[in-house]
């Protein structure tokens, strides 16, 4: 790798206007501006306040857990460091390559076979074309579809579709990666063979940003704790230091 | 330790600010489009799978779209031809080719409306160049077209309209489109993104539109004065830059300006408002 891997986030805000309330419609934005209303009704706007002026430097080596309650903004701030949300005010600045495991079916298509939707995970990612059959061994041998790997992902049984999606995810070895919950979930069998390929992701990653409800993983993966409340910054620092004070809150279930 | 692990993800970096510069926001657009450029294959493959899975089992897929344009070609054309008491060897390649023609453009301006909307899950999951799916729209598009382009092979070599090398000169007209085509889905992909209402809105538009614009009848059929004015409508002069040199009737100064024109305006307007717009699509969807 040429460069290291690097995030910083600086006073970052991120504000989600909700449109789906009143100010949606083009006649309701018409009506007002000739009323002479817009700008009283663009500051009354209901907006949510996902993240207020978060501020994170992170460097090669760091392992940062993020912890909180439901809606704190730990999926938020996720979403902003790999660039899908853009920040409102602040500023995001990331080097290094990126893997975001948000979405288990990101891009997947039940109507397609497992194995052309191994092809279009590989042109989301943007690899070259040399790379794609090193990408479509390794996950059909991962996931074990044996036969069903032609045939559409519909027929697939619960199981099978989480194999793929989690095979297709961990595919690709980025230098960040960010990974949500979700990936901590899964049946009991293929909890083990799917541990050890996320911990050698883990490990092979420079940075890491996992956002999670589970401790124990905090306490075994992670070297740093942010702990988000409301969309702020609550705390920030080691596991042994942030942890208890986060379960200490009487609001937390743990 | 097992290989399981194999496949490393392109280098990256990101470098995003609110309150932009207009000067950076223009760079963070051009680098969506170069990038966009970049991602072809993946806009081909959606594009292409997109018209797949929307002909999933059936026998004829995509070809479904030629027989029912050649049906409506072949029944219009008779049922014109003897209300605007026309030749029928004159009429039927105009009226096939401007059918065909209308059909994409109807077709692209309306899905353009979605173009950002019906990728979301994707939009919200992976930061993408917003351009692919422009990209992806344009080239569902030309694969629609392509399928119903034997209908104007077929009636063209029925009556023996073959345009010879003219068909050369639609060239610089089909460049055009393809232009004003992702312009189009830049701008109103993210326009109906914001605001709902505004599809419904393009689809009446646009039937209006194919009414008012020589689609089934012919410029020549409003007389001189009529036909001056013709240029006007955006749709006469586009349609026009490429059905003229393939029906042989030539393509009047005015046409190219007017063409030329409206492109260059749709293009800015286009433009300037993805570059604004760009950063706040993922809100908006």
């Amino acid at each position: 790798m040429a460069l290291q891997a690097r995030i910083e986030v600086e006073d970052v805000s991120v504000l989600f206007p909700l449109y789906h309330g009143s100010s949606r419609s083009l006649k309701k934005m018409v009506v007002a501006a000739a009323s002479g209303r817009l700008g009283k009704d663009q500051q009354q706007r209901v907006v949510v306040r996902a993240l207020q002026n978060v501020n994170l430097r992170l460097s090669s080596g760091d392992r940062l857990g993020l912890v909180g309650t439901n809606g704190a903004g730990k999926t938020t701030l996720l979403r902003v460091l790999a660039g899908v949300y853009e920040p409102v005010a602040g500023r995001l600045r990331v080097q290094g390559s990126l893997n975001a495991l948000l979405d288990p079916s990101l891009g997947m298509n039940a109507e397609l076979t497992g194995r052309e939707n191994i092809l279009l995970r590989g042109l989301y990612n943007g690899l070259p074309r040399s790379m794609l059959p090193r990408l479509e061994e390794d996950v059909a041998e991962f996931a074990g579809l044996a036969d069903f790997i032609d045939l559409p992902v519909r027929i697939y049984s619960a199981g099978m579709v989480i194999r793929l999606g989690f095979a297709l995810a961990t595919a690709i070895r980025p230098q960040i990666l960010l990974m949500d919950e979700w990936f901590l979930a899964g049946d009991a069998v293929f909890m083990e063979k799917a541990r050890q390929r996320l911990e050698e992701m883990v490990r092979g990653a420079e940075i890491l940003v996992l956002s999670t409800h589970q401790m124990s993983v905090v306490r075994e993966w992670c070297t740093r704790v942010v702990w988000l409340e409301q969309g702020r910054v609550r705390a920030d620092g080691a596991p042994e230091e942030v942890l208890p004070q986060y379960l200490g809150t009487p609001l937390e279930m743990a | 330790m097992s290989t399981a692990v194999t496949t490393l993800a392109p280098a990256a970096s990101l470098d995003l600010k609110a309150d932009m510069s207009v000067a950076s926001r223009h760079s963070l657009a051009v680098d969506d489009l170069v990038r966009g450029f970049g991602l072809w294959r993946l806009a081909w493959t959606l594009g292409w799978l997109d018209i797949r899975l929307r002909y999933r089992g059936s026998m004829l897929g995509p070809f479904w779209l030629t027989i029912s344009t050649g049906v409506m070609v072949g029944a219009l054309g008779v049922l014109y031809s003897t209300l605007f008491k026309m030749d029928v060897a004159s009429y039927l390649p105009f009226l096939a080719l401007s059918q065909v023609l209308w059909g994409f453009l109807g077709a692209l301006v309306s899905e353009a409306c979605t173009s950002f909307t019906e990728a979301e899950n994707v939009i919200r999951s992976v930061r993408m160049p917003f351009f692919v799916y422009s990209v992806r729209t344009l080239i569902r598009n030309i694969i629609v077209l392509a399928h119903n382009i034997l209908v104007i092979l077929v009636v063209f070599a029925w009556f023996r309209a073959w345009p010879g090398w003219d068909l050369l000169l639609a060239i610089p007209g089909m460049l055009i489109w393809i232009a004003d085509a992702l312009a189009l889905t830049l701008l109103l992909g993210a326009f109906c993104a914001r605001f709902r209402d505004i599809q419904p809105i393009v689809n009446s538009v646009m039937q209006i539109m194919f009414f008012v614009t020589p689609v089934i009848w012919k410029p020549e059929q409003l007389g001189a004065a009529g036909m001056a004015k013709l240029p006007l409508n955006p749709f006469f002069d586009l349609l026009e830059i490429v059905r003229g040199p393939l029906l042989d009737t030539g393509v009047s100064g005015m046409t190219w300006l007017g063409a030329l024109g409206y492109s260059a305006a749709l293009c800015s307007i286009a433009w300037a408002f993805f570059v604004r717009a760009r950063g706040r699509i993922t809100f908006w969807i």
